[in-house]
């Protein structure tokens, strides 16, 4: 076999997200009162267009998510096919070319040259202090001085054409297909989309799509011979490890309330329908996680864990694995903290909607409780679950960065926006400064956290039954 | 009143034992007192008689959750939960595994703490108010939207950048202050600037948002609408009634966290080099020193408490419609 596929326990849990999405999704399309939110969010301009730039993220991070081994070239002497015990993922696979590229050390966004002197031996023998040439960045360069802009405008113009036509291939398909379920012809399908005509703001999604896919690729062309944000201290490609902290940054902002939804929705249902002692026991638990500081929490549990990694070393194969179990502890430990508020929000929904009529009309007949639950509790209180998450998820991505600064957060080797900030703390006080790495770290950050909020704060009004008359 | 503070009081201490007991399942259900001793000590090298040693001087010797040796009820108390538990309830934080006074530590240290804490509430306050009853003022205009893409810019940032962009502006490039450090007395004022706009800069997105839902939801009210219909200004209205009655969600929003102030802010704290109990838990956790932790834990859940206590008096002091029983 050419390859092993590798599941770790994180891209266990996201390819269950997927499938309980699918489902959802499925679900909801059935129902009205679930579709018509949705309906709102994407005829919403700002919706469309942060869906856009989310799923840009989602696509990086799954590609990040799926793992593998590769074989090995040379088999040994017993011929038996032996594969690499690297971990790599379809992401690292696509980027090999960042990845393998190392420099010696800093080296500026499209730089030619290292950012620090060097003893360098000439022809004739004699030893200068200068910039020595990068090994890769715009090595193909004859004369740096000279060719440097004319050689970065011309791949730009390589990457926004093929950016360009590869979306204008998606954006015909788009068409094409709105045009068969209409029953219009192409050209007035065209029309209406451009003068922004269409329920879903189609101009909109579009528009969104094409600024992403034109910065890819152009972005693309330029790393193919540059180092487009420049390299950190042992010389790695910034733009690689901005790219690798996506899955980290989505992850903690999923999977952390996905690990700890369950309980949440149980618990806070049972509170509020049970009422009584089952109230008491329920209460007394979240009140009792919720005073206890979250950062102190989280930083007496990740310390645990590292004590217990350090003793038990042993048990972990890889790096890989180890820097994996970190990281799902964090979810974890991030979604003890954070279930408490949506299961007091349910709790309280769930104490108004017992009293109401058709709950006491199933009570009346003799309906079980959990069916009642399941039949009437819980599909009324899914609102207030789904806005809990998208407002939750922009929290979770900064909080990860924090943490990840006061060490508490994820594994040291694993990349992250908070590891980078971290690495790169020191780097403002160097002369000339170095400030690519905090910058990367900055621009994914807040594009990202943007997006969310943003979207968050559409979901939210689109599903808020007292935002509806407004 | 009283009987009611009594019974929220009373109530506190399950939540205490509760927290109490986690934190100590937490810390050394999966470690042992062996395992904490090599690790102050260092992992090599590390005789069997210095981890006794080492066990003995900080109390560690005992069993954790149940004494067999001990009769009866010494069975129970002669433990390490006990012996470290209980005197927590009465503020004894006993000594740190460095083997500093634990109480002495923290007396020191929250005054720079509060330092920070309070000029950033009260500043960071009076700035997000008058800031979204200047947006409210402006409403459905480009002031508005304007103002609403600013504050969601804002909050997106990570607390992070605010401070690194801070210490780079300020600090280094600018020269106005030193970037961290602190002194005694009132010499600190210099080293106390910059967190504090950093952290009053930082609070603005979030802060000023939400103060602009408030006040758009109090502004739909009828009683605003029987008071322009009398032909009142906008002036008027915005000051005298919809602040006013938007002042008891505030009011409640900040005594919440009148009692955490004294925790400090982490992250805050070590970046500015202030000696406050933010920087002190952070030092703590790093040196994985188990007592600190477990106090600093305690200490913010008695504060949490406190604060949702002082929530509800406080708002039979704004309205006084609320009866406590």
């Amino acid at each position: 076999m050419p390859l092993i596929p590798v599941v770790l326990w994180t891209d266990a849990l996201v390819f269950l997200l997927l499938a309980v999405t699918a489902l959802f999704a499925v679900w909801a399309a059935r129902h009205e009162h679930l579709r018509a939110p949705w309906r709102r969010v994407v005829r919403s301009r700002i919706g469309v267009a942060t869906l856009v730039v989310l799923l840009a993220y989602a696509v990086v991070g799954l590609l990040d998510t799926v793992h593998l081994r590769l074989k090995l070239d040379r088999a040994d002497a017993s011929g038996e096919v032996r594969h690499a015990p690297e971990v790599l993922s379809l992401l690292d696979l696509a980027l090999s070319g960042l990845r393998e590229r190392q420099e010696k050390t800093y080296s500026a966004p499209f730089a030619t040259h290292l950012h620090t002197k060097e003893a360098l031996d000439q022809p004739d023998g004699t030893v200068i202090r200068d910039y020595p040439r990068l090994q890769h960045g715009g090595a193909h360069l004859a004369d740096p001085e000279r060719d440097r802009a004319w050689d970065i405008a011309w791949r730009s113009l390589i990457g926004l054409i093929k950016g360009l036509s590869l979306w204008a291939l998606l954006a015909a398909g788009l068409v094409w297909w709105l045009a068969r379920r209409h029953g219009q012809p192409f050209d007035a399908v065209r029309d209406r989309i451009l003068r922004g005509q269409t329920q879903i703001p189609w101009r909109t999604v579009l528009g969104t799509l094409a600024l992403v896919l034109i910065l890819a690729f152009v972005i693309g062309e330029l790393a193919l011979k540059y180092h487009v944000l420049g390299t950190d201290k042992v010389g790695e490609d910034v733009l690689y490890q901005a790219l690798k902290s996506i899955r980290t940054g989505l992850l903690i902002g999923t999977l952390t309330t996905l690990i700890m939804l369950p309980a949440a929705i149980l618990l806070g249902i049972m509170a509020g329908y049970f009422r009584g002692w089952v109230d008491d026991v329920i209460q007394y638990l979240y009140t009792t996680l919720n005073s206890i500081p979250g950062v102190l929490l989280i930083a007496a549990t990740i310390l645990m864990l590292q004590v217990y990694m350090s003793n038990h070393a042993d048990e972990f194969a890889s790096l890989v694995e180890r820097a994996d179990l970190r990281l799902l502890f964090l979810c974890l430990i991030l979604g003890v903290t954070s279930w408490t508020g949506l299961c007091r929000l349910l709790r309280g929904e769930a104490l108004k909607l017992r009293e109401i009529d058709y709950v006491q009309a199933a009570q009346a007949l003799g309906v079980g409780h959990f069916t009642i639950i399941a039949r009437h509790i819980l599909p009324n209180v899914m609102h207030i679950v789904l806005i809990t998450l998208v407002l939750d998820f922009s929290g979770l991505v900064l909080a990860e960065a924090v943490l990840s600064y006061v060490n508490i957060g994820v594994d040291p080797t694993m990349n992250s926006w908070g590891n980078m900030i971290n690495s790169a703390r020191l780097e403002l006080a160097r002369d000339p400064i170095v400030w690519w790495s905090l910058a990367a770290a900055f621009l994914f950050m807040f594009t990202l956290v943007l997006a969310a909020n943003l979207f968050a704060d559409v979901v939210r009004d689109a599903f808020d039954p007292r935002l509806r008359g407004v | 009143m009283t009987a009611y503070i009594v019974r929220r009081l009373l109530y506190a201490i399950p939540i205490l034992i509760g927290v109490n007991l986690l934190t100590f399942m937490l810390f050394f259900v999966v470690n042992s007192p062996d395992d904490m001793a090599r690790m102050h000590l260092g992992q090599k090298r590390v005789t069997e008689e210095a981890i006794q040693s080492w066990k003995a001087e900080r109390g560690y010797d005992r069993p954790l959750l149940y004494n067999a040796e001990a009769g009866g009820l010494a069975s129970l108390t002669d433990t390490i939960l006990f012996q470290k538990s209980v005197k927590l309830f009465v503020f004894q934080f006993g000594s740190s595994d460095a083997g500093r006074d634990i109480g002495y530590d923290i007396s020191q240290r929250m005054w720079p703490s509060l330092a920070i804490a309070l000029p950033v509430l009260l500043i960071g306050l009076a700035f997000n108010i008058s800031y979204a009853l200047f947006i409210v003022f402006f409403r459905a205009t480009y002031v508005d939207i304007g103002s609403v893409v600013l504050l969601v810019a804002m909050m997106s940032i990570s607390g992070l950048f605010y401070i690194i962009g801070g210490q780079f502006l300020i600090g280094k490039l600018w020269h106005l202050v030193p970037i961290s450090g602190y002194d005694q007395g009132l010499n600190a004022w210099k080293f106390l600037i910059l967190p504090v706009i950093v952290g009053v800069v930082a609070g603005i997105g979030s802060g000023t948002r939400w103060y602009r839902t408030l006040f758009l939801e109090e502004i739909g009210r009828d009683y605003v609408r029987t008071a322009r219909a009398k032909g009142l200004s906008e002036r008027v209205v915005l000051f005298r009634h919809v602040l006013r009655n938007a002042l008891i969600p505030i009011l409640t929003g900040v005594v919440v966290v009148l009692p955490l102030l004294f925790m400090g802010s982490l992250i805050t704290e070590s970046f500015f080099g202030i000696p406050g109990l933010g920087s002190y838990t952070i030092d703590a956790i790093s040196n994985q020193d188990f007592a600190i932790v477990r106090a600093m834990v305690f200490l913010g859940a008695v504060l949490y408490i406190l604060g949702l206590i002082l929530t509800d008096i406080s708002y039979t002091l704004v309205d006084p419609r609320v009866r406590l029983q």
